[in-house]
């Protein structure tokens, strides 16, 4: 059975891990009350979408 | 082969499936909105608007079916009752699902499901959605006949939180008075106030406070 001849060593364990990264989510301003929110989402603090309250916010 | 085969299956089996979709849309014609998973809320629009095509019918045979599914009575009849006044103009696609966000605890993606051209009346006023829907048919009647006729319904249930609120007031803001002079008067008078406010696990801080205190009067 084939087996590795070498471990590898940290650099090249390091460098294999580079391409692992996080994304940022998109974040929009909401046009009701300019509060960061996902885009396609209801508004976290105001509760509207599309000038619509969907969520009752206090 | 899955050709022509809809539907998602949700890691479950088909009965407990079925079992959770009649309980879903049970809710959603008691509520008139749904909270839950978007995958299930896009399943779940398949659902109700099969149940608002058999309310349009509006037949024995597809009451019956409808009984099949949604598991309160009461529900299907006002169903059957309102649903050609609300959805007769519309063909398809009466649900409408917006998306909430992730769920805390295991970050799923959740999504709101409620009833297209519900606008009107969903505004302030509480009460179950079909009866609000069928409100809303009243009130268009009236408005139709007599203009002034909802307004003077309106009143008199306006006027009562009003009157509680009133009486609640003065009650709320008494203590508040209270309280509010003794801490603006705290810092003003020195140590005496302080020490007696402050409780007896925190002797150490107590005895610092007033030498802070002190500095700040002398200075």
């Amino acid at each position: 059975m084939a087996l590795p001849k070498h471990k590898k060593s940290k650099s090249k364990r390091d460098k294999r891990r580079t391409h692992q990264k996080l994304t940022a989510p998109n974040v929009v301003s909401c046009p009701q009350c300019g509060d960061p929110k996902l885009p396609h989402h209801i508004c976290p603090s105001c509760g509207t979408y599309k000038g619509r309250t969907l969520i009752e916010t206090d | 082969m899955r050709h022509q085969k809809g539907g998602v299956k949700l890691n479950r089996t088909s009965s407990h499936r079925k079992a959770m979709f009649r309980n879903m849309v049970t809710s959603l014609f008691e509520n008139g909105q749904v909270k839950t998973t978007d995958a299930k809320a896009k399943e779940l629009r398949r659902w109700a608007d099969q149940m608002i095509t058999l309310a349009k019918r509006g037949d024995l045979h597809a009451r019956r079916q409808a009984m099949a599914v949604i598991r309160n009575k009461q529900v299907v009849h006002k169903l059957f009752e309102a649903a050609n006044e609300r959805f007769g103009e519309i063909n398809g696609g009466y649900t409408r699902i917006t998306k909430i966000g992730m769920r805390k605890g295991d970050a799923a993606p959740i999504s709101l499901v409620d009833f297209v051209g519900g606008d009107e009346v969903e505004k302030g006023e509480k009460g179950s959605w079909l009866s609000r829907f069928t409100a809303l048919g009243k009130a268009k009647a009236d408005k139709e006949a007599k203009p002034a006729a909802p307004a003077k319904e309106a009143a008199p249930v306006e006027e009562a939180p009003v009157a509680e609120a009133v009486e609640a007031a003065p009650a709320e803001e008494a203590p508040a008075e209270e309280e509010a002079p003794a801490e603006e008067e705290a810092p003003a008078e020195e140590e005496a106030p302080a020490e007696e406010e402050a409780p007896a696990e925190e002797e150490a801080a107590e005895e610092e406070a007033p030498a802070e205190e002190e500095e700040k009067a002398k200075e």
